[in-house]
């Protein structure tokens, strides 16, 4: 053999627009390319000139997948711009309604985007008629993820409650408990899911990679925590961009971010898994050790499981926070715009997601930037399949390309997140 | 349509967040059931699988912003029997079209260094604005009650029950007390399309307009009334240029307090 080209014109069950192409000659690797032809959106641009207390709402729209992130993100760089801590009862609304996106985003990604490539089928309608008890449990963990982040923000898709010092109305402690029984029903089905994907069949493939991921001394991380790595980095989020910077190829619309020490990196759940072991919840732990998944989990085909885990931890600590919920005075804390610039770092469903604004004396924003988990993940997407097509170059054509694709399923990519950092060409018609 | 065969539907992305695919997704308890009644024949955010066409009913999410994708919509159109434009992006041309209120090379070259690496219209542009469209479904995201009810009444052949009148009525029919009369919060419910239940208002917060327009709205009297509430013309033209900027009321009105803000 050993000169063939695979091609994948139009990626599926992954958000947004990409494609792959990987070519081979004379049995070697000799270029891969994950291409992201999605067209940007200027966010970036269209930022400037906007007040403050919009930067929630039009973020959001940066992806309807992860809205939740986005809004994070935001009202924590402005109020880190103006010197505001959110704490107590209103920081824990907020980590409820972010587990509540973990826990639909995930269930999405195990059950209707992942699952189907282990079992050979093409989507999950087509599993659900071998599978349909399967099939309904996905949905109904995902549904109740939804219901969580719909309780707290107003709706699941861009909720329109969450405002800079916190949130429009305080939901009662009656619109939240009625979530508690779901949850633990849901705790159940995420312990079940676990059991389930452990059981699916895997490659054999490791790689030494670089996680970086959020660490917070008391808590599995989500909207706090310093930016850490399992090869030495440890800074305040603050401090990103001097760690990091982004890269233009050409065949993506989406920088590709790299670390000034190190390069490439890993970004999402198994990066948070590895660094981050210890703090998940019993229940968590338990059902990871149960179905023998490791404190360390290199097998990027596992992130699956390590999923599965995450959703076990985001119910058991949702329930624990409705418990504890006694809604506070206010809804929101006051914030005084002064010029300054504002940093947050959050734990967006598939791995770190920054933010910086510079705000003058109004409120205006002056400048923003964003970085998105999928465009730190480019680059060890590409080294995966690099290393991935070298290993099994014998497999037939047709599985080797749907393994490719499963391998950057891996990464649960957002194509719509990465590529609004792009350099565009102007074309007037 | 053929009562043999299943209808094929097809579900398109432009410039988008796909929030309004997801939206489909999210019909967690129906979602089994609308994939017995229809073929679902090209959806890639959730299926590998691409029958070819023509189909039956295709939803169409997002914005045109390229070249490529002018032509992409023709494409669609000339494939699909009914075409339904979802939400904001696909309706009005979405967040993205704020770009289209600016001289796009200073909007762009003050924030990118070397603008030559791909294409892009200087304008984005709705669905309706290069094809027929049948129906349009409103919302940033759209309602995913609002889009069962138009694949019913498509496969049903029937027009969709959406109403068109303003987010004000809902809050009537839900039992909100008008925030804008009570509280003084600026809201854009009197001139925005229902769908959402009137749901800012149920939170304390004025709508936002994500909605777009309404059938035949009063913009003018509302800013007006924005006004008197102590609102500054940019702020008022802030508020119009948001999810459904470019949408014509909208962006009328936004035009028409822009000028007078540069007059007084
Ligand atoms: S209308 Fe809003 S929710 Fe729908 S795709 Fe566009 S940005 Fe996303
Ligand atoms: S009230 Fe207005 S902004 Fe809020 S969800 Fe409804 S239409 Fe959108």
């Amino acid at each position: 053999m050993k000169s063939k080209t695979l091609k994948v014109e139009y990626l599926a069950r992954v958000e947004g627009e990409g494609g792959l192409y990987i070519k081979v000659k004379d049995g070697r690797v000799a270029e891969v390319k994950l291409k992201i032809f999605e067209p940007p959106r200027f966010f970036e641009a269209l930022l400037r000139g906007r007040n403050f207390a919009e930067t929630p709402d039009i973020t959001a729209r940066i992806c309807g997948i992860c809205p939740v992130a986005y809004q994070m993100c935001a009202v924590h760089a402005m109020e880190s711009a103006f010197g505001v801590r959110v704490g107590g009862q209103l920081r824990a609304l907020r980590r409820l309604i972010y587990l509540g996106e973990w826990i639909e985003s995930h269930a999405l990604h195990v059950y209707l985007l992942h699952a189907p490539d282990f079992l050979g089928y093409e989507d999950a309608v087509r599993m659900a008629g071998d599978h349909p008890d399967v099939a309904e449990r996905g949905l109904q963990l995902k549904k109740i993820g939804n219901e969580v982040v719909a309780a707290v923000g107003g709706r699941e898709i861009h909720p329109i409650n969450v405002r800079v010092g916190g949130f429009y109305r305080l939901p009662e402690k009656r619109e939240l408990t009625p979530l508690v029984g779901r949850l633990e029903w849901a705790r159940e089905a995420a312990v079940e899911t676990v059991r389930w994907v452990a059981a699916l069949p895997f490659p054999a493939f490791e790689r030494d990679y670089t996680f970086v991921a959020l660490r917070h001394p008391e808590e599995y991380p989500v909207n706090e925590g310093r930016v850490v790595s399992n090869k030495g980095l440890d800074i305040p989020g603050e401090e990103y961009d001097a760690h990091f910077e982004e890269e233009h190829v050409e065949h993506s619309n989406a920088l590709h971010s790299v670390m000034k020490e190190g390069g490439e990196y890993c970004v999402g759940p198994l990066a948070r898994y590895n660094l981050n072991f210890g703090l998940l919840s019993p229940p968590a732990q338990e059902a990871a050790r149960t179905a023998g998944l490791d404190p360390v989990c290199r097998n990027p085909f596992k992130s699956i499981i390590v999923r599965s885990v995450e959703m076990v931890h985001a119910c058991d600590e949702a329930i624990g926070i409705i418990n504890d919920y006694e809604p506070p005075e206010e809804p929101f804390v006051e914030v005084r715009p002064r010029p300054a610039t504002g940093y947050a770092c959050t734990e967006a469903p598939r791995g770190i997601l920054y933010h910086r604004y510079g705000v003058d004396g109004n409120g205006t924003v002056t400048d923003a930037k964003i970085v998105p988990p999928t465009a730190q993940n480019q680059k060890a997407i590409e080294s995966d399949l690099r290393e991935f097509v070298s290993r099994f170059l014998d497999l037939p054509e047709d599985k080797l390309q749907w393994q490719c694709e499963q391998a950057v399923r891996n990464y649960d990519p957002c194509i719509s997140c990465a590529t609004h950092l792009i350099k565009p060409r102007i074309v007037r018609e | 349509m053929d009562r043999r065969r299943k209808p094929k539907l097809a579900v398109w992305k432009f410039s988008s967040c796909s929030g309004c695919q997801l939206a489909l997704l999210n019909l967690e308890d129906e979602l089994l059931q609308v994939a017995g009644a229809v073929d679902i024949a090209y959806f890639p955010e959730a299926s590998r699988a691409v029958a070819k066409g023509p189909y039956d009913l295709s939803l169409v999410e997002g914005s045109i912003t390229t070249p490529h994708d002018v032509e992409r919509i023709k494409d669609v159109r000339r494939e699909s029997k009914y075409l339904v434009a979802v939400g904001a992006c696909a309706t009005a041309g979405g967040i993205q079209a704020l770009r289209n209120f600016k001289d796009v090379n200073e909007f762009v070259s003050t924030v990118y260094a070397s603008p030559e690496y791909i294409e892009t219209l200087a304008k984005s542009t709705p669905i309706a604005d290069h094809v027929l469209v049948d129906f349009e479904l409103r919302g940033c995201p759209i309602n995913k009650r609002q889009l069962l009810e138009v694949l019913s009444a498509f496969l049903h052949g029937r027009r969709p029950n959406t109403p068109p009148h303003s987010v004000c009525v809902e809050c009537k029919q839900v039992g909100n007390t008008c925030v804008m009369v009570a509280q003084g919060i600026p809201c854009l419910g009197p001139v925005t399309h229902a769908g959402c239940g009137a749901l800012c208002p149920a939170y304390n917060r004025g709508c936002y307009g994500c909605f777009g327009p309404m059938e035949t709205p009063n913009p003018e009297a509302l800013s007006e009334q924005w006004g008197r509430l102590g609102v500054g013309e940019e702020e008022i033209v802030r508020a119009y240029r948001g999810f459904n900027a470019n949408a014509e009321a909208f962006r009328k009105e936004g035009e028409a307090r822009e000028k007078q803000d540069a007059q007084s």
